[in-house]
């Protein structure tokens, strides 16, 4: 590891200025703390965190539909468990199922199906957030609801897809990035080609990178070779895992049952195409066809930074809030909810070392 | 959100597999697998869903990695 280390400082003093390298991903944001991995590294890369946090980027008015769900008469609203406390506009889904909502924390959306075999008088919906790691899981689970004939399985979907946010980043002008540590298992299912743009409409150089403290270096490393030599390119660090053709597979059933959509991200806002609905065929499954519900625009807390962090635009020490008014025991925005956040990141690892 | 964790497959019946970490038992859909998949085999498993074969010592480097992150997770939730 000390061999990329010193590579690493070799390539920056080469190159000669400083680099902004960003990575998407919110378990690489975990990682990089856990490992220390800005301590190795020589002054001048800065690492930013991404939108690469299903549970960050979901909208104020998505949290307040899937609560709105959760209080209707026969219906068991299932999610994963890091959603429980995200804020919405008053409250979040933990304060809900306190007042009486039925709602269940599931490890997989199999689970949400098994209790809808359970409780055929009742409408099982799962709340469906995530990225390309998870919508096949969800597209499977209604695959599997067909081929068992359970009809009262509803999904919510909020599924977003990562490539459209990173090209809505770039296109803001506002994120000043050089390359991209690119989530590795998003990649899993996805490959590389969808990043392709990355490298030949922008000149960034992207590597999807796994997640141990080598992964990460040599992913860096690449990337400041490329920098340092001029070239964009996608590269794979993680091939142990990643195939430049993803899991194609998965891709298939995704595509199978879910079609783009314009999606609403939490502090990013509208992005065309980023979100996954499902297809005409299978709308008896989305609870929205089902059932009529009329959810105001959610508003963004006053003097939250959530959407600026998200941008890398701001780190989250950069924030009025951080560490005072929002803490991860009583979190304002998402960033700070997660622990895959950027904020809960800096919270536990940063501002308690300092 | 999207950490996938290796697990062996120990046993398999149609395209339910059942794997172990650390002991815990689980039942896992291979519905998304591209390739097939045999009793002994490394998996990473998200959400139900085995989504690619791994090698068993990338698993194992893995899983200690994953093991912290989760212990990190916990911390953080408690």
């Amino acid at each position: 590891m000390q061999r990329v280390v010193n590579k690493i400082r070799e390539l920056i003093d080469s190159i000669g200025r400083p680099v902004r390298l960003m990575e998407v991903c919110g378990t690489h944001t975990v990682a990089i703390f856990r490992h220390g991995i800005r301590n190795l590294l020589p002054s001048g890369i800065k690492l930013l965190s991404g939108p690469g946090c299903p549970v960050c980027v979901t909208s104020i008015r998505d949290v307040e539909t899937a609560i709105a769900i959760s209080r209707i008469k026969g219906v068991i609203l299932t999610t994963f468990g890091d959603m429980m406390r995200v804020p919405g506009n008053h409250k979040s889904l933990s304060e809900a199922k306190a007042e009486g909502s039925d709602i269940r924390i599931v490890y997989s959306p199999l689970d949400a199906l098994k209790l809808a075999e359970k409780n055929r008088d009742k409408k099982i919906v799962f709340f469906a957030t995530g990225f390309e790691t998870t919508s096949p899981s969800v597209a499977g689970t209604i695959m599997q609801a067909g081929k068992e004939g359970i009809d009262n399985f509803y999904i919510y979907s909020v599924h977003k897809t990562v490539p459209p946010a990173l090209r809505a980043l770039l296109n803001s002008g506002e994120v000043k990035v050089e390359g991209f540590i690119l989530p590795g298992h998003v990649s899993t299912i996805i490959g590389t080609r969808p990043y392709g743009f990355l490298a030949s409409a922008y000149g960034k150089p992207s590597v999807v990178t796994g997640f141990d403290a080598g992964d990460i270096l040599t992913g860096i490393m690449m990337l400041l070779e490329q920098i340092a030599s001029g070239r964009a390119e996608v590269e794979i660090q993680y091939t142990k895992v990643v195939k430049e053709e993803g899991n194609p597979k998965a891709v298939a059933i995704m595509n199978e049952y879910f079609e783009p959509e314009d999606a609403v991200w939490r502090g990013l806002g509208t992005i065309p195409g980023s979100g996954l609905k499902l297809r005409e065929n299978f709308r008896q499954r989305d609870i929205r066809s089902v059932i009529d519900l009329v959810v105001p625009e959610g508003k963004e807390p006053k003097a939250c930074s959530c959407g600026d962090v998200l941008k890398g635009i701001k780190i989250p020490t950069d924030c009025v809030l951080f560490g005072k008014a929002c803490t991860p025991e009583k979190p304002v925005g998402a960033c700070m909810v997660s622990s895959e956040g950027s904020c809960a990141a800096y919270y536990k690892y940063e501002a308690i070392s300092k | 959100m999207c950490l996938a964790i290796p697990s062996r497959v120990i046993r398999i019946k149609d395209m339910i597999a059942t794997i172990d970490v650390y002991g815990a038992r689980r039942d896992i859909s291979l519905l998304l697998m591209p390739d097939e998949v045999e009793i002994g085999d490394y998996v990473l498993v998200h959400a139900g869903f085995a989504i690619q074969k791994v090698q068993e010592e990338v698993a194992r480097e893995s899983l200690s990695l994953i093991k912290q992150v989760l212990e990190a997770t916990e911390e953080e939730l408690s």
